[in-house]
């Protein structure tokens, strides 16, 4: 599903991601782990677009999208959370979601004023989906309030919520867990598993919470350095010895050469 | 109590009537700024410029119809050139945005390069305007010019001050209303106006949504040329034009937008009326007035002005920096849409 090759980006001297490459299949949900500064977020910024990488290929389905721009690997299927959950704090959560579909007619000036039924109808179509997602996601009670207003973690509710108003084939997760209240972030898992089962969704999400990985992950990559580590289940990394070293540091008899002389 | 009605009638006549009229014409020219701030991330200077130019389009369409008789009495004939200046500003927006400030998002240049650009579309424009029609003072205002002269008000009321209505100003605030409605309207209902609002909110998100940047933009350059070249239009009627005053209008109406909060359209408005009617009542002559209101005995001999009309730009720099200095956000929080 999404394939990327020998992927490096510098940022001035620093090399944050170096070499890597990641291949999540269609229909898993591939978890993407590593220390801080491992170049996950990096890497995801490059395959959602958001910055083209230094050298290296991304591919969505077999396509080469390497350094297309977001809006049209949104146009592809490919969506993202971030982080720090994105809102446009001034609209409404129903707001939020009607924003998503691209391309509808009442984004053309003309269209505002020429074709009102046609805008109107499509809007409806739109409107009917949203409720629908709104209802899955179980914030009825918070759909017409300001996205602004929302707890951080019905806000990540609200960017999964975006991926399902269009028909998304991948959705990068960065850290849907991160700051997230514990019966939250489980509504949250059993929401994306959902996803992967009942509507096919592929994804590929960074986090730490190893519970969370275990629980929802299989395949997962290790990154460390810019590099990719390792490749397999959850309960493979967690006992690969390459893995725990780069988190927990190389012991005493793994000297480098550099710390040897010194 | 006859001599307090004449008081307030000659302050409504030279303060209130005129500062209404004023302020609407500077909100209509900050709400384009403001709109053109929040989307596009930068303060553009060329905003006088394109007002000039709007007018400038409007006053040669206007000089056609009357030549060629066709004329809209008593409305002012410039209505009817409105939406061909309009259109041709929004043309010339939408070129310059190609050929200029494209460039500077497509490499996420920081705002102050895009400030400097427009710096360079303002002298451009600047120039264009002056070779076109020429520096100097041009009138167009043609059909009825009062609404309500001050002699008939005198004689319905039996007053001794009148109070003057003109056309100029009665259409400025009713044109003004109009499209701050629709403005609002098309900001809060339709897809593409909440597409600007989204895309002034988060603009990382709106690359990853279903939102054109593209059209967002252009739409945002078609409001603010609309916006410019029908406030020019009605400053036009309402005074005269001429290509430097255009470009003075420049300092009150940022000043409008920064006291309102730069990005937020209701302070735009706000911030319009708060500029000119300081102007207006900072540099009014009150000895009529005071003279009305108390014992003769005491009646001013002075003009009691507080600032010579020469130095009325001083207001609007004085209000500019003591709401950055108290409030640096403005009157109403800005940023976004």
């Amino acid at each position: 599903m999404i394939k990327v090759e020998a992927l490096n980006k510098q940022f001035g001297g620093v090399r944050a991601v170096n070499n890597a490459w990641v291949d999540v299949t269609e229909g898993s949900i591939t978890g993407l782990i590593g220390p801080n500064g491992a170049g996950k977020t990096t890497l995801f910024n490059i395959i959602a677009g958001l910055f083209p990488p230094t050298s290296g290929k991304v591919f969505l389905d077999g396509e080469d999208v390497t350094g297309l721009p977001p809006h049209k690997l949104f146009g592809k299927g490919l969506l993202r959370t971030f982080q720090i959950a994105h809102e446009f704090s001034s609209l409404t959560v129903i707001e939020n979601l009607m924003m998503v579909p691209p391309d509808q007619k009442g984004e053309r000036l003309l269209n505002t004023w020429l074709s009102r039924g046609a805008v109107k109808r499509e809007e409806e179509a739109i409107r009917a989906k949203a409720e629908e997602v709104i209802s899955f996601l179980n914030l009825e009670h918070l759909m017409h309030e300001r996205a602004g207003n929302l707890s951080g973690g019905q806000k990540k509710l609200l960017e999964l919520g975006r991926t399902m108003m269009v028909d998304a084939k991948v959705v990068l997760l960065d850290e849907v867990g991160a700051g997230v209240n514990r019966t939250l972030l489980a509504e949250i898992g059993d929401a994306i598993i959902r996803l992967n089962k009942e509507r096919g969704y592929t994804f590929c999400m960074i986090e730490h919470d190893m519970d969370f990985i275990s629980r929802l992950c299989d395949p997962v990559i290790v990154m460390a350095e810019g590099t990719v580590l390792a490749l397999g289940s959850a309960s493979e990394v967690r006992n690969n010895e390459a893995v725990i070293e780069a988190y927990l540091g190389r012991g005493l008899k793994n000297k480098t050469p550099a710390q040897e002389s010194a | 109590m006859i001599d307090t009605i004449n008081a307030f009638v000659l302050f409504a006549n030279f303060v209130l009537v005129p500062g209404l009229a004023y302020g609407a014409q500077l909100a209509l020219g900050a709400l384009g700024i403001t709109l053109l701030y929040g989307v596009l991330r930068f303060a553009n200077f060329a905003h006088g410029d394109t007002m000039a130019f709007g007018t400038m389009v409007v006053i040669l369409f206007t000089w056609f119809f009357q030549q060629n008789g066709i004329t809209i009495a008593p409305l002012p004939t410039a209505l009817l050139a409105i939406p061909i200046g309009v259109a041709l500003t929004a043309a010339v927006a939408l070129a310059t945005d190609r050929l200029v400030y494209k460039h500077y998002r497509e490499i996420k240049a920081v705002p102050i390069r895009m400030v400097m650009a427009s710096v360079g579309v303002m002298f451009v424009m600047n120039g264009v305007v002056r070779f076109i029609i020429g520096p100097n003072d041009q009138s167009f205002a043609d059909g009825l010019r009062f609404l309500i002269t001050a002699r008939d008000f005198k004689k319905a009321t039996g007053l001794n001050e009148g109070l003057a209505i003109k056309m100029s100003q009665a259409l400025t605030v009713g044109v003004a209303v109009l499209l701050v409605v629709a403005l609002f309207w098309f900001l809060n209902r339709t897809r593409t106006g909440k597409s600007m609002r989204a895309f002034s909110d988060n603009e990382d998100l709106a690359l990853l949504s279903g939102i054109s940047p593209a059209r967002v933009v252009a739409v945002t350059w078609i409001i603010a040329a609309g916006l410019a070249t029908i406030a020019g239009t009605l400053y036009g009627i309402d005074k005269s034009f001429k290509p430097f005053t255009y470009f003075q209008l420049l300092l009150p109406m940022f000043a409008a937008a920064i006291v309102g909060g730069v990005g937020n359209p209701v302070g735009a408005i706000l911030g319009g009326f708060v500029i000119a009617f300081s102007e207006v009542t900072v540099t009014y002559a009150y000895k009529k007035f005071l003279t009305y209101l108390v014992p003769t005995e005491y009646a001013p001999d002075g003009l009691v002005q507080l600032l010579s009309t020469d130095y009325k730009f001083a207001v609007s720099f004085i209000i500019l920096v003591v709401v950055l200095l108290i409030r640096p956000t403005g009157l109403m929080k800005g940023k976004v849409i």
